[in-house]
Protein backbone atom coordinates (compact mmCIF):
# COMPACT_ATOMS: atom_id res chain seq x y z
CA UNK A 1 0.00 0.00 0.00
CA UNK A 2 2.58 2.52 1.00
CA UNK A 3 5.24 1.49 -2.23
CA UNK A 4 1.94 2.45 -4.34
CA UNK A 5 1.41 5.21 -3.30
CA UNK A 6 5.23 6.03 -3.29
CA UNK A 7 4.70 5.22 -7.17
CA UNK A 8 1.77 7.14 -7.36
CA UNK A 9 3.75 10.26 -5.57
CA UNK A 10 7.03 9.72 -7.71
CA UNK A 11 4.41 9.61 -11.10
CA UNK A 12 2.52 12.70 -10.04
CA UNK A 13 6.04 14.75 -9.31
CA UNK A 14 7.42 13.55 -12.43
CA UNK A 15 4.19 14.00 -14.77
CA UNK A 16 4.05 17.88 -12.87
CA UNK A 17 7.84 18.29 -13.87
CA UNK A 18 6.83 17.82 -17.26
CA UNK A 19 4.13 20.11 -17.70
CA UNK A 20 6.41 23.18 -16.42
CA UNK A 21 9.33 22.31 -18.98
CA UNK A 22 7.14 21.47 -21.89
CA UNK A 23 6.27 24.99 -22.41
CA UNK A 24 9.87 26.30 -22.36
CA UNK A 25 11.09 23.51 -24.06
CA UNK A 26 8.64 23.79 -27.17
CA UNK A 27 8.90 27.41 -27.08
CA UNK A 28 12.89 26.93 -27.38
CA UNK A 29 12.87 25.11 -30.15
CA UNK A 30 10.83 27.15 -31.94
CA UNK A 31 13.04 29.98 -31.03
CA UNK A 32 15.87 28.01 -32.27
CA UNK A 33 14.38 27.00 -35.07
CA UNK A 34 13.40 30.86 -36.24
CA UNK A 35 17.03 31.91 -35.35
CA UNK A 36 18.44 28.91 -37.51
CA UNK A 37 16.42 29.44 -40.75
CA UNK A 38 16.47 33.76 -40.56
CA UNK A 39 20.01 33.95 -39.76
CA UNK A 40 21.89 31.25 -41.78
CA UNK A 41 25.16 30.03 -41.58
CA UNK A 42 27.09 32.05 -44.74
CA UNK A 43 27.08 35.11 -42.50
CA UNK A 44 29.67 33.79 -40.10
CA UNK A 45 32.29 32.81 -43.00
CA UNK A 46 32.76 36.42 -44.56
CA UNK A 47 33.34 37.75 -40.59
CA UNK A 48 36.50 35.92 -39.71
CA UNK A 49 40.41 36.76 -40.42
CA UNK A 50 40.75 39.73 -38.00
CA UNK A 51 43.68 38.05 -36.23
CA UNK A 52 43.64 35.02 -33.52
CA UNK A 53 42.21 37.43 -30.40
CA UNK A 54 39.22 38.50 -32.33
CA UNK A 55 38.51 35.38 -34.53
CA UNK A 56 38.77 33.26 -31.30
CA UNK A 57 36.36 35.78 -29.28
CA UNK A 58 34.13 35.81 -32.45
CA UNK A 59 34.29 32.19 -32.72
CA UNK A 60 32.92 32.34 -28.80
CA UNK A 61 30.32 34.48 -29.65
CA UNK A 62 28.66 32.76 -32.63
CA UNK A 63 28.66 29.38 -30.18
CA UNK A 64 27.04 30.99 -27.83
CA UNK A 65 23.95 33.13 -30.21
CA UNK A 66 24.08 29.64 -31.74
CA UNK A 67 21.91 26.22 -30.73
CA UNK A 68 20.87 23.53 -31.89
CA UNK A 69 22.54 19.75 -31.76
CA UNK A 70 26.54 19.98 -30.82
CA UNK A 71 26.92 17.58 -34.77
CA UNK A 72 25.91 21.25 -36.48
CA UNK A 73 29.55 22.94 -34.86
CA UNK A 74 31.38 19.95 -35.83
CA UNK A 75 29.68 20.68 -39.56
CA UNK A 76 30.25 23.89 -39.59
CA UNK A 77 33.55 23.78 -37.89
CA UNK A 78 34.26 21.86 -40.38
CA UNK A 79 33.51 23.81 -43.27
CA UNK A 80 35.22 27.45 -41.35
CA UNK A 81 38.45 25.46 -41.37
CA UNK A 82 38.37 24.77 -45.46
CA UNK A 83 37.38 28.09 -45.78
CA UNK A 84 40.82 29.46 -43.65
CA UNK A 85 39.20 30.28 -40.52
CA UNK A 86 41.71 29.07 -37.57
CA UNK A 87 41.54 26.53 -35.61
CA UNK A 88 41.59 28.90 -31.89
CA UNK A 89 38.12 30.42 -33.35
CA UNK A 90 36.67 26.83 -34.64
CA UNK A 91 37.26 25.30 -31.11
CA UNK A 92 36.02 28.41 -29.46
CA UNK A 93 32.50 27.90 -31.36
CA UNK A 94 32.26 24.55 -30.94
CA UNK A 95 32.92 24.61 -27.20
CA UNK A 96 31.05 27.72 -26.65
CA UNK A 97 28.00 25.80 -28.62
CA UNK A 98 27.33 23.63 -26.14
CA UNK A 99 28.58 25.20 -22.78
CA UNK A 100 27.19 28.36 -23.22
CA UNK A 101 23.42 29.57 -24.71
CA UNK A 102 21.98 32.88 -25.00
CA UNK A 103 19.09 31.07 -26.49
CA UNK A 104 18.54 28.93 -23.53
CA UNK A 105 19.41 31.18 -20.85
CA UNK A 106 16.13 32.02 -20.04
CA UNK A 107 15.04 28.39 -19.39
CA UNK A 108 18.14 27.95 -17.41
CA UNK A 109 17.34 31.14 -15.24
CA UNK A 110 13.85 29.78 -15.39
CA UNK A 111 14.79 26.73 -13.74
CA UNK A 112 17.91 26.98 -12.06
CA UNK A 113 17.32 30.84 -11.18
CA UNK A 114 18.78 33.85 -12.94
CA UNK A 115 22.15 34.31 -10.53
CA UNK A 116 23.09 31.13 -10.93
CA UNK A 117 22.10 31.34 -15.18
CA UNK A 118 23.58 34.20 -15.68
CA UNK A 119 27.02 33.46 -13.86
CA UNK A 120 27.34 30.09 -15.48
CA UNK A 121 27.37 31.35 -18.60
CA UNK A 122 29.73 34.29 -18.41
CA UNK A 123 32.29 31.70 -16.84
CA UNK A 124 31.52 29.15 -19.27
CA UNK A 125 32.13 31.94 -22.42
CA UNK A 126 35.76 32.96 -20.74
CA UNK A 127 36.43 28.98 -20.11
CA UNK A 128 35.70 28.41 -23.21
CA UNK A 129 38.54 30.88 -24.55
CA UNK A 130 40.57 29.39 -22.33
CA UNK A 131 40.21 26.13 -24.10
CA UNK A 132 40.33 26.67 -27.50
CA UNK A 133 44.00 28.55 -26.51
CA UNK A 134 45.34 25.49 -24.04
CA UNK A 135 43.82 23.20 -27.23
CA UNK A 136 45.16 24.24 -30.04
CA UNK A 137 49.05 25.21 -28.18
CA UNK A 138 49.05 21.96 -26.30
CA UNK A 139 48.76 20.05 -29.68
CA UNK A 140 52.39 21.14 -31.14
CA UNK A 141 53.71 20.84 -27.40
CA UNK A 142 53.25 17.26 -27.25
CA UNK A 143 54.02 16.87 -30.83
CA UNK A 144 50.36 15.53 -32.38
CA UNK A 145 49.26 18.49 -34.28
CA UNK B 1 18.91 30.67 -0.90
CA UNK B 2 15.97 32.11 -3.55
CA UNK B 3 17.52 30.45 -6.18
CA UNK B 4 16.22 27.11 -4.87
CA UNK B 5 13.20 27.26 -6.38
CA UNK B 6 11.99 25.70 -9.51
CA UNK B 7 10.23 28.93 -10.97
CA UNK B 8 7.38 27.26 -12.51
CA UNK B 9 4.26 27.66 -13.88
CA UNK B 10 3.73 30.96 -16.16
CA UNK B 11 6.48 31.82 -16.21
CA UNK B 12 7.21 29.06 -19.16
CA UNK B 13 3.43 29.22 -20.81
CA UNK B 14 4.04 33.29 -21.20
CA UNK B 15 7.49 32.59 -22.82
CA UNK B 16 5.68 29.76 -25.21
CA UNK B 17 3.18 32.46 -25.73
CA UNK B 18 5.81 35.58 -26.85
CA UNK B 19 7.63 33.24 -29.17
CA UNK B 20 4.17 32.43 -30.56
CA UNK B 21 3.26 35.90 -31.10
CA UNK B 22 7.08 36.62 -32.34
CA UNK B 23 6.07 33.51 -35.49
CA UNK B 24 2.69 35.63 -35.64
CA UNK B 25 4.41 38.66 -36.40
CA UNK B 26 7.10 37.31 -38.74
CA UNK B 27 4.05 35.67 -40.71
CA UNK B 28 2.83 38.55 -41.76
CA UNK B 29 6.08 39.78 -43.08
CA UNK B 30 7.90 37.16 -44.13
CA UNK B 31 5.72 34.30 -44.28
CA UNK B 32 8.14 32.13 -46.49
CA UNK B 33 11.02 32.57 -43.18
CA UNK B 34 8.22 31.44 -40.81
CA UNK B 35 7.14 28.41 -42.86
CA UNK B 36 10.63 27.04 -43.00
CA UNK B 37 11.56 27.60 -39.12
CA UNK B 38 8.07 25.68 -38.58
CA UNK B 39 9.57 22.54 -41.55
CA UNK B 40 12.87 22.88 -39.12
CA UNK B 41 10.83 22.77 -35.87
CA UNK B 42 8.95 19.84 -37.05
CA UNK B 43 11.62 18.06 -38.05
CA UNK B 44 13.93 18.85 -34.73
CA UNK B 45 10.16 17.63 -32.67
CA UNK B 46 10.86 14.11 -34.62
CA UNK B 47 14.25 13.99 -33.25
CA UNK B 48 13.39 15.18 -29.51
CA UNK B 49 10.25 13.37 -29.02
CA UNK B 50 12.05 9.52 -28.61
CA UNK B 51 14.92 11.40 -26.37
CA UNK B 52 11.82 13.09 -24.20
CA UNK B 53 10.47 9.96 -23.44
CA UNK B 54 13.67 8.70 -22.23
CA UNK B 55 14.09 11.79 -19.85
CA UNK B 56 11.00 11.22 -18.96
CA UNK B 57 11.73 7.73 -17.69
CA UNK B 58 14.87 9.06 -15.86
CA UNK B 59 12.68 11.36 -14.46
CA UNK B 60 10.44 8.84 -12.99
CA UNK B 61 12.82 6.53 -11.42
CA UNK B 62 14.75 9.52 -10.39
CA UNK B 63 11.73 10.22 -7.76
CA UNK B 64 10.97 7.00 -7.00
CA UNK B 65 14.27 6.08 -6.17
CA UNK B 66 17.06 8.98 -4.94
CA UNK B 67 16.05 10.13 -1.92
CA UNK B 68 17.46 13.04 -0.40
CA UNK B 69 19.81 11.05 2.01
CA UNK B 70 21.42 10.16 -1.16
CA UNK B 71 21.62 12.65 -3.53
CA UNK B 72 23.56 14.46 -0.70
CA UNK B 73 25.46 11.58 0.39
CA UNK B 74 26.85 11.45 -3.40
CA UNK B 75 25.86 15.25 -4.98
CA UNK B 76 25.73 17.26 -1.69
CA UNK B 77 28.33 19.43 0.39
CA UNK B 78 29.76 16.42 1.73
CA UNK B 79 29.93 14.50 -1.49
CA UNK B 80 33.65 14.55 -1.72
CA UNK B 81 35.53 13.32 -4.71
CA UNK B 82 32.63 10.92 -6.00
CA UNK B 83 30.25 13.73 -6.13
CA UNK B 84 32.55 15.38 -9.03
CA UNK B 85 32.88 12.03 -11.11
CA UNK B 86 29.19 11.38 -10.77
CA UNK B 87 28.68 14.81 -12.00
CA UNK B 88 31.40 14.74 -14.87
CA UNK B 89 30.13 11.10 -16.04
CA UNK B 90 26.39 11.95 -15.81
CA UNK B 91 27.14 15.01 -17.82
CA UNK B 92 29.24 13.42 -20.74
CA UNK B 93 26.44 10.30 -20.53
CA UNK B 94 22.79 13.14 -20.22
CA UNK B 95 21.63 13.09 -24.00
CA UNK B 96 19.45 15.14 -26.41
CA UNK B 97 18.69 18.57 -25.57
CA UNK B 98 19.56 20.65 -22.62
CA UNK B 99 15.85 21.80 -21.49
CA UNK B 100 14.35 18.41 -19.47
CA UNK B 101 17.98 18.16 -18.06
CA UNK B 102 17.88 21.80 -15.84
CA UNK B 103 13.99 20.59 -14.81
CA UNK B 104 15.97 16.92 -13.66
CA UNK B 105 19.32 18.87 -11.65
CA UNK B 106 16.46 21.80 -10.51
CA UNK B 107 14.60 18.92 -9.27
CA UNK B 108 18.17 17.37 -7.82
CA UNK B 109 19.08 20.85 -6.08
CA UNK B 110 15.65 20.76 -4.46
CA UNK B 111 17.18 17.36 -2.83
CA UNK B 112 20.33 18.76 -2.10
CA UNK B 113 22.94 19.08 -5.29
CA UNK B 114 25.25 21.17 -5.13
CA UNK B 115 25.47 24.04 -7.11
CA UNK B 116 28.79 23.25 -8.42
CA UNK B 117 28.12 20.05 -9.52
CA UNK B 118 25.16 21.31 -11.25
CA UNK B 119 27.76 23.41 -13.08
CA UNK B 120 30.25 20.59 -13.98
CA UNK B 121 27.71 18.59 -15.20
CA UNK B 122 26.40 21.09 -17.15
CA UNK B 123 29.90 21.61 -18.89
CA UNK B 124 31.18 18.36 -18.89
CA UNK B 125 27.83 17.97 -21.56
CA UNK B 126 30.53 19.57 -23.86
CA UNK B 127 31.96 15.54 -23.90
CA UNK B 128 29.58 14.22 -25.97
CA UNK B 129 30.41 10.58 -26.02
CA UNK B 130 28.41 9.38 -28.82
CA UNK B 131 29.52 11.60 -31.03
CA UNK B 132 33.28 11.22 -30.34
CA UNK B 133 33.94 9.59 -33.36
CA UNK B 134 32.52 12.32 -35.26
CA UNK B 135 34.51 14.89 -33.98
CA UNK B 136 37.40 12.70 -34.77
CA UNK B 137 36.32 12.73 -38.38
CA UNK B 138 36.71 16.60 -38.55
CA UNK B 139 39.41 17.48 -36.04
CA UNK B 140 41.53 14.58 -35.34
CA UNK B 141 42.09 11.79 -32.90
CA UNK B 142 44.91 13.96 -30.72
CA UNK B 143 42.34 17.26 -31.31
CA UNK B 144 39.47 15.48 -29.94
CA UNK B 145 41.88 13.82 -27.51
CA UNK B 146 43.57 17.42 -25.55
CA UNK B 147 39.75 18.99 -25.92
CA UNK B 148 38.73 16.34 -24.41
CA UNK B 149 40.87 16.41 -21.16
CA UNK B 150 40.57 20.65 -21.03
CA UNK B 151 36.76 20.24 -21.13
CA UNK B 152 37.00 17.82 -18.23
CA UNK B 153 39.57 19.48 -16.08
CA UNK B 154 37.84 23.17 -16.74
CA UNK B 155 34.30 21.77 -15.98
CA UNK B 156 35.64 21.08 -12.50
CA UNK B 157 37.19 24.30 -12.00
CA UNK B 158 33.91 26.28 -13.34
CA UNK B 159 31.74 24.38 -10.90
CA UNK B 160 34.12 25.45 -8.23
CA UNK B 161 34.16 28.93 -9.17
CA UNK B 162 30.18 29.31 -10.03
CA UNK B 163 29.61 27.94 -7.00
CA UNK B 164 31.95 30.37 -4.80
CA UNK B 165 30.37 33.38 -6.73
CA UNK B 166 26.55 31.99 -5.84
CA UNK B 167 27.61 31.92 -2.17
CA UNK B 168 29.57 35.00 -2.40
CA UNK B 169 26.17 37.11 -4.30
CA UNK B 170 23.57 35.16 -2.04
CA UNK B 171 25.45 35.67 1.44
Amino acid sequence: MQADNHVKNSLRKTIKTFINVVPIMVGMLLLTSLVITVFPEQISAGLFGNGDILDTLLGASIGSIAAGHPLVSYLLGGELLGSGVGLLAVTALVVTWVTVGIVQLPAEALMLGTRFAVYRNIISFIVAIAIAFLTVYTLPFIGLS
Amino acid sequence: MPDKKIKSGRGGWLFLALVLIAYGLLGLVNPSATSQSLTFFTHVMHQVLPILGLVFLLLFIANLVLKPKWIKRYLGSDSGIKGWVAAVLGGMLSLGPIYPWYAMLAELRLKGMRNALIAVFLYSRAVKLPLLPLMIHYFGAAYTLVLCFYLIIFSIISGIVIEKMTLKSAG
